[in-house]
């Protein structure tokens, strides 16, 4: 068995349990908690580095063959998730050692964490229908523990609006799995890929993809069913906000490129068509919510919406261009987003509140955390060179190329707001001079240095933002990898039943 | 049986949906339980229905002979049997915290987080 391709699942898996064991003891709880951050990050590298010189690699659990056996499989895009999320994991786990009250840790915050990664990684890795479901479960259920714990009234109701369309979306899913499973009598996606390609029910395998867009748009924050994001994502500690905003979106995301580039290509004209206004309306739609905002992490959540717009718009484009524009923007972007909601934190930190009105002269007193701030600010409005210039920059000119030209003007519009907000961030919060101190808030001036907790987690994910930008050409071209990979459904086949292409190429023949 | 059974996960459908409609908390409980057993009963039925033919290889033979009754609907469903049971709990639990907090059951007074002050 190819331990590689499941120890993404059993580190996050282990130090959960070993940090359920260690419940008292918190020191060694926050160790234990970096070690197996770091050990996932460590492998998820190791995994993308071979995926991309070996190819695909899939692996039969328990060595029951598919498709009756549950069946792994990292292809690059899975691979550059996981990578993604051990980079997370590790930067807002050590964040997470300076800003998470100790109260909350002491009901269970570093092993919820590591079970949250373990069904992240368990999205991404799965290659059978069912199975993603239940890894769905496991991401959730500590997601609504991790929005809940504390319970602060803003978290209660927030947690409400957030378990409620979350679970809605997996009855749906579900509903979906079930009905897919009637239709072609198996949940292995590249048994799956197959039978619908050559399914005579277009009409019913259209209405399964309309099903598993919904499903899965609700996770992933599309217009028009995003309206429990802005609702609850500022609620929660910053730590947990952070690796939300980054990871779990974005599980929805990678969710919907696989199901529409693998399982639903009967009639891209249709379904990608939807996709394609679907983006226009979520990229317009959240910039324009964010600019009627005032307080910092609400900007901050619904500029996620409008940036899931983009992600879905390179997916709609179906071009091996544009797919790898949104392969590349999923890996700007998460990247970028946490580390804003990281600089939130510090924020928070220091003038306790996220009110703009509130703050004021952050720059005059801490010029670095502006500089930290400004980075990533402009990397997301997409200012050269900035990793966020050049994955705009892939997508619209993916967009150009297939004359696209009305989503392309949206797309650069959406840009122009995104500035506008960022702006407006930095100009309330770190330029203005600061307004009256409120009682009601209380103030800690702290130097840097006594925040370095917070501060080399949000410099390392800026530096990893700059060499994004201004070394692009490695990551332009996996992404570009990635892409045809997705592309040619058949490479994701051959990795996990062979003989299922012998029938194809047979039948041709 | 299976018009009947069709039409069961219809009502359930339509019952969960406008439970979850609703403005109580408690209703939305309710509504979010309906959708799960709607969606199970419908795995059920779409998994085809065979009366009395278990999947058991008999004595002699080889392979299984006959129509069978699928077994791996069943096991979809207990799957989210399961799932379900774990996360309602945790639904109750939110609701009670967040009726205890809040003091009303009531959406329309927890809209706090969709404000612009909040």
């Amino acid at each position: 068995m190819n331990v590689l391709l499941v120890s993404p699942l059993i580190i996050p898996f282990i130090t959960g349990i070993i940090l359920i064991l260690m419940w008292k003891n918190r020191p060694a709880q926050r160790a234990i908690s970096i070690v197996g951050s770091a050990a996932l990050f460590i492998v998820s590298i190791i995994l993308l580095l071979t995926v991309w010189e070996e190819g695909i690699q899939a692996v039969q659990i328990g060595g029951w063959p598919a498709p009756y056996g549950i069946t792994l499989v990292a292809d690059l895009l899975s691979a550059i998730m996981i990578v993604l999320a051990g980079l997370m994991a590790i930067s807002v786990a050590f964040y997470s050692l300076a800003s998470m009250d100790s109260e909350r840790e002491a009901f269970g915050y570093h092993p919820l964490f590591h079970i949250l990664m373990m069904g992240i990684c368990g999205s991404f890795l799965t290659g059978d229908l069912f199975n993603l479901y239940v890894w769905f479960e496991v991401m959730l259920i500590s997601s609504f523990v991790l929005v809940a714990l504390g319970g602060e009234r803003a978290q209660l109701e927030g947690g409400i609006k957030y378990v409620t369309l979350n679970l809605i979306s997996s009855a749906i899913f579900l509903a979906a799995v079930g009905l897919i499973y009637g239709l072609v009598g198996t949940l292995n996606m590249a048994d799956l890929s197959v039978q619908l390609r050559e399914s005579d029910q277009p009409g019913i395998v259209l209405t399964l993809a309309m099903l598993f867009l919904i499903a899965f748009g609700l996770k992933a924050a599309v217009f028009p069913l995003y309206f429990w994001l802005p609702a609850s994502y500022h609620t929660p500690p910053v730590a947990v906000s952070a690796i939300f905003s980054g990871l779990l979106t974005k599980v929805g995301v990678y969710t919907l490129i696989r199901v529409f580039t693998l399982l639903f290509i009967i009639d891209p004209a249709y379904t990608h068509t939807i996709l394609l206004v679907i983006a226009g309306f979520t990229m317009l739609s959240g910039v324009l919510g964010a600019a009627a905002q005032n307080e910092f992490r609400r900007i901050l959540s619904f500029h996620i919406v409008s940036q899931i717009g983009y992600m879905v718009m390179g997916l709609a484009l179906y071009t091996p261009l544009a797919i790898a524009g949104a392969v590349f923007y999923i890996t700007h972007h998460i990247v970028v987003k946490t580390n804003l909601f990281l600089v939130s934190g510090v924020v928070h930190r220091l003038r306790g509140t996220y009110q703009l009105k509130k703050l004021g002269g952050i720059y005059q007193l801490y010029p670095l955390l502006g500089v930290l701030f400004l980075i990533p600010a402009f990397s997301l409005a997409g200012i050269p060179p900035l990793s966020g210039f050049w994955a705009k920059f892939v997508l619209i000119r993916a967009g150009l190329e297939t004359n696209q030209y009305i989503i392309v003007v949206v797309a650069l519009i959406v840009s122009l707001l995104t500035i506008f907000s960022m702006t407006k961030i930095w100009a309330e919060v770190f330029w203005k001079a600061e307004p009256e101190p409120d009682p009601a808030y209380p103030r800690e001036d702290l130097s840097l240095g006594a925040l370095a907790g917070y501060v080399l987690p949000i410099a390392a994910l800026a530096a990893v933002t700059i060499v994004i930008g201004l070394f692009s050409e490695p990551f332009v071209r996996l992404a570009i990898d990635a892409a045809e990979q997705l592309l040619d459904p058949n490479q994701y086949i051959h990795a996990v039943r062979p003989e299922l292409l012998e029938g194809i190429v047979q039948a041709q023949n | 049986m299976e018009v009947i059974l069709a039409f069961v996960v219809g009502a359930l459908y339509t019952a969960g949906f406008y439970m979850i409609l609703r403005r109580s908390i408690v209703k939305l409980i309710l509504g979010l339980g309906l959708l799960g057993h709607a969606a199970n009963l419908m795995i059920f039925t779409i998994g085809r229905l065979t009366r009395g033919s278990p999947p058991i290889i008999g004595h002699e033979a080889e392979t299984l002979v006959g129509p069978f009754a699928d077994p791996l609907p069943q096991a979809l469903i207990l799957t989210a049997i399961v799932i379900g049971f774990g996360v309602q709990a945790f639904a109750i639990v939110l609701v009670k915290r967040a009726y205890e907090t809040v003091n009303t059951e009531d959406f329309d007074q927890m809209r706090s987080t969709d404000l612009h002050e909040a």
